[in-house]
C-alpha cells in the first residue's frame, strides 16, 4: 500500500487493540493519560503493518485525548516508530563496536549479498526483506545479532542466517510469539 | 566462588514465576519493610554503602534521603531499565532471569520512599522482557503484594511497566521522566533535581535495575552485612557484562575487589582471551568511559594490581585510569582498530544526541565526521588536534552528561593511541581494508612510523 492511498483511509482499531489501549491508559493518573503514548504506539504499529501513517497517528491522538502534534513529535523522535511502509521482515543488525568485534560487519554484508540488496534500507522486490544497521541492542556479549519483530537472534552464523531467511520465506517465523512467556511458569 | 546476591537463584527451574520465587524466600523483604519505619529502611541502605549501579555510582541511601517528603506531594520511584550504553546488557539478563526480584525491590524501595505510584521504564527493544515484567507484576497483584492495603498494612502501591522506543538519551534520568510523560526525550536542566521536581512535577527517585534488585538482600540481611562484601567504599557485588574478544562473553556477578587480571584470565569469569591474539585494550565500564591500553588494565600506573572497584578502576584519573561505570566490560585484542572503534562510538553519540544544545548536537557530528575521515584514509595530522579540540569544547558545556560521554572516549583514544591515528594519516593505503589490523596487527606495523620519521 502506498503512502497516498493510506492517507485516504479511515482508521479503525480492532477490539483487542482498543481493550489493550484502555488497559495501558489505566496505569496512569486521570490527567496524565499521555504517559501511555509510547507503549500505545508500539501496539498500534504492530497492528498496522509495522508503520504509522498520519491517519493512524491522528487516531492515537484521539483515543488518548491529546493533540495530533503531540503524537507526531514523539513518533519523529524515537527510532522504533516507522513513518513509511517497511519490509515484512526487517533485519535490524546491531552495528556498534562490541558486535563489530565479533563479526557484525561481516554478517551485515553476508545478508545484503544473500538477499541481493545493495544497501541498507532497500527493500527486496517481493517486499519481504530489508536490512538495517542499528545501535547497541543490549546483546553485546551474544554477537553478531539482529532484532526481528519483538525478538533477538543472537550468535549469528551464515548457516543460522540462511535458515532464518528460509523460515521467513516459509512464514515460519513468529513475530509476536509468546515463546518466552510460555517458558515462564504461571 | 564469589558470593552471589543477585544471581543466587537464577538457575532454579521456574524462578521466573511467582510460586517458585516465593518458595525461595521471595517477597520476605516486603514483609519486613512493612513493619519498619520508612526512614529506617533508608538508614539501612545508607549503612550498606550501596552505590547506584546505573553508571555514576552515587550512594543510593543518600539519594533516597534527598527526596522531598515535606511538601506532601505524591512521590514516585522510577526504575531505569533503559539500558542502552554500548557494552551493557546486565539489566536485561536480570529481568529475563528473575523478574520478581525487580518487582520485590520496587515494592520495598517504594515503601522506604513512601511512594504510592511507581514505574519501571524499559527500552522498547526489550519487548519480550516488557512482557515478562508485565506478567510478574500481574502475579504480584494477584498475590496481594501490590494494590490497596498491601498485606493488611494500610499501605497502597501501584506499580506498572512502560516502555521507550529506541533512544539512548532516555537513560538519562530527566530525559527518562520526560519520555515517561509521553514526550520527546529531552533532558531537563538541573536543578531542580528529580528528588524535588520529577515525574508529573512530583518528588521522584530514579534508580537502575541492579540497584533496585540489591535492596531486598540488604533489607533481609542488614546493611552491615552488605558492607562487609567488597573493599572500602566499593561494597557488595556488581554485575559485569562482558563482550568482545574473550573466551566467555556474558554476564558475571563479582564481589567488588576482584583483581582485573583474575577477572579476565580465570575460568571462573572470562576464561582468558578468545584466541591467541593478545590483549590490546579494554573499555571497562560501557562505551562512555575512557579506554585503557593493555598495560594499564591489570596494573595501575603506580604498578599496583588494578581491582574491580570504583576507586581502583579510576586510579590515575583520566590520565591513566578509567571508570567502572555501568559494568559494560569490552575487551579488544590486537585485531581491533582503535581509530575504527572511536569512529564507531562517535557515530553512536551523534546518532543519540537529542539535539537540544549546540556543543553536543554539532560537536558529536564533527567528531563523527573527523573520525570517519581518519579511519577511511582521508585524514590529516591537523585532524587529530582538531578532534582533541572539539572534544574539549563539548565536555562540561552541555545540559546533560551525554556530551561528556561522547567526548571522553575520543580523548582517551588520542591520549593512549595517538600513534595509531598518525599511522592512519600517513599510510592510507595500508588501512583501506577495514580489517587492516586483522591482517597486520599494530605491533607488526608500528615500526613504520619511526622509520619514516627518521627518513624525513
Ligand atoms: C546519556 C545517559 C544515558 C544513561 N543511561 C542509563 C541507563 O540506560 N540505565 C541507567 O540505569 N542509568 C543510565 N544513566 C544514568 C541515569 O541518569 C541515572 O544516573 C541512573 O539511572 C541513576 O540510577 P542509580 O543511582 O541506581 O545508578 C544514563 C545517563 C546518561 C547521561
Ligand atoms: S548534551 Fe546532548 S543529549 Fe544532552 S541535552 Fe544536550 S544535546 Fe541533548
Ligand atoms: S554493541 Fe551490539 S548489542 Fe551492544
Amino acid at each position: 500500500m502506498g503512502l497516498a492511498e493510506v492517507t485516504q483511509q479511515e482508521v479503525k482499531f480492532s477490539d483487542k487493540l482498543t481493550a489493550r489501549i484502555a488497559e495501558l491508559k489505566s496505569h496512569f493518573p486521570e490527567d496524565r493519560k499521555k504517559s501511555a503514548l509510547l507503549t500505545v504506539l508500539h501496539e498500534v504499529q504492530d497492528e498496522h503493518d509495522n508503520w504509522l501513517s498520519v491517519p493512524v497517528m491522528d487516531k492515537v491522538a484521539e483515543v488518548l485525548g491529546i493533540r495530533p502534534i503531540e503524537v507526531y513529535e514523539v513518533v519523529t523522535f524515537y527510532t522504533m516508530y516507522n513513518q513509511k511502509p517497511v519490509a515484512k521482515y526487517m533485519f535490524e543488525f546491531c552495528r556498534t563496536s562490541c558486535c563489530v568485534l565479533r563479526g557484525a560487519e561481516d554478517m551485515i554484508e553476508y545478508t545484503l549479498n544473500k538477499l541481493g540488496l545493495h544497501e541498507e534500507g532497500e527493500i527486496t522486490p517481493d517486499g519481504l526483506f530489508s536490512v538495517k544497521g542499528v545501535e547497541c541492542l543490549g546483546a553485546c556479549g551474544y554477537a553478531p545479532m539482529l532484532q526481528l519483530g519483538d525478538y533477538y537472534h543472537e550468535f549469528l552464523t551464515p548457516e543460522k542466517m540462511d535458515k532464518l531467511i528460509d523460515d521467513c520465506k516459509a512464514g515460519r517465523v513468529e513475530f509476536l510469539s509468546d515463546k518466552i512467556l510460555k517458558q515462564s511458569a504461571v | 566462588m564469589g558470593k552471589k546476591i543477585l544471581l543466587e537463584h537464577v538457575d532454579v527451574p521456574g524462578i521466573q514465576g511467582y510460586e517458585v520465587y516465593r518458595q525461595k524466600g521471595g517477597y520476605r523483604s516486603v514483609e519486613k519493610a512493612l513493619k519498619m519505619a520508612p526512614n529506617d529502611i533508608v538508614e539501612e541502605v545508607k549503612k550498606s554503602g550501596l552505590r547506584g549501579r546505573g553508571g555514576a555510582g552515587f550512594p543510593t541511601g543518600m539519594k533516597w534521603s534527598f527526596i522531598d517528603k515535606k511538601s506532601g506531594r505524591p512521590r514516585h520511584l522510577v526504575c531505569n531499565a533503559d539500558e542502552s550504553e554500548p557494552g551493557t546488557f546486565k539489566d536485561r539478563f536480570l529481568m529475563e532471569k528473575i523478574p520478581h526480584l525487580l518487582v520485590e525491590g520496587m515494592i520495598t524501595s517504594s515503601i522506604a520512599l513512601e511512594a504510592n505510584l511507581s514505574f519501571i521504564y524499559i527500552r522498547g527493544e526489550y519487548m519480550w522482557v516488557f512482557r515478562i515484567l508485565e506478567r510478574a507484576i500481574k502475579e504480584a497483584y494477584a498475590a496481594g503484594w501490590l494494590g490497596k492495603n498491601i498485606q493488611g498494612s494500610g499501605y497502597d502501591l501501584d506499580l506498572h511497566v512502560t516502555c521507550g522506543a529506541g533512544a539512548y538519551i532516555c537513560g538519562e534520568e530527566t530525559a527518562l521522566i520526560e519520555s515517561l510523560e509521553g514526550k520527546r526525550g529531552n533532558p531537563r536542566i538541573k536543578p531542580p533535581f528529580p528528588a524535588v521536581v520529577g515525574l508529573y512535577g512530583n518528588p521522584t527517585v530514579v534508580n537502575n535495575v541492579e540497584t533496585i534488585m540489591d535492596i531486598p538482600w540488604i533489607i533481609n540481611n542488614g546493611g552491615d552485612e552488605f558492607a562487609k562484601i567488597g573493599i572500602g567504599k566499593s561494597t557488595g557485588t556488581k554485575l559485569i557484562s562482558v563482550s568482545g574478544n574473550v573466551k566467555k562473553t556474558g554476564v558475571y556477578e563479582i564481589e567488588l575487589g576482584v583483581p582485573v587480571e583474575e577477572f579476565v584470565m580465570s575460568d571462573e569469569y572470562c576464561g582468558g582471551m578468545q584466541t591467541d591474539h593478545p590483549l590490546k585494550a579494554c573499555v571497562p565500564g560501557g562505551s562512555s568511559v575512557p579506554i585503557l591500553p593493555a598495560e594499564l588494565l591489570f596494573k595501575t600506573a603506580k604498578g599496583e594490581d588494578r581491582l574491580m572497584t570504583y576507586e581502583s578502576m579510576s586510579d590515575g584519573g583520566f590520565a591513566t585510569g578509567s571508570m567502572i561505570g555501568s559494568g559494560g566490560f569490552i575487551v579488544y585484542d590486537d585485531r581491533a582498530c582503535i581509530v575504527r572503534n572511536t569512529w564507531n562510538f562517535s557515530r553512536f553519540y551523534h546518532h543519540e544526541s537529542c539535539g537540544q544544545c549546540s556543543p553536543c548536537r554539532e560537536g558529536t557530528g564533527w567528531l563523527e565526521k573527523v573520525t570517519w575521515r581518519l579511519e577511511h584514509g582521508y585524514g590529516s595530522m591537523e585532524d587529530i588536534d582538531l578532534l582533541w579540540d572539539i572534544q574539549r569544547k563539548i565536555e562540561g558545556n552541555t545540559i546533560c552528561p551525554l556530551g561528556d560521554a561522547a567526548a571522553w572516549p575520543v580523548a582517551a583514544a588520542i591520549r593512549h593511541f595517538r600513534h595509531e591515528f598518525e599511522y592512519h594519516v600517513r599510510f592510507p593505503e595500508k588501512i583501506k581494508d577495514r580489517k587492516h589490523f586483522e591482517h597486520e596487527p599494530w605491533e607488526k606495523v608500528k615500526h613504520l612510523l619511526q622509520k619514516e620519521a627518521v627518513a624525513v
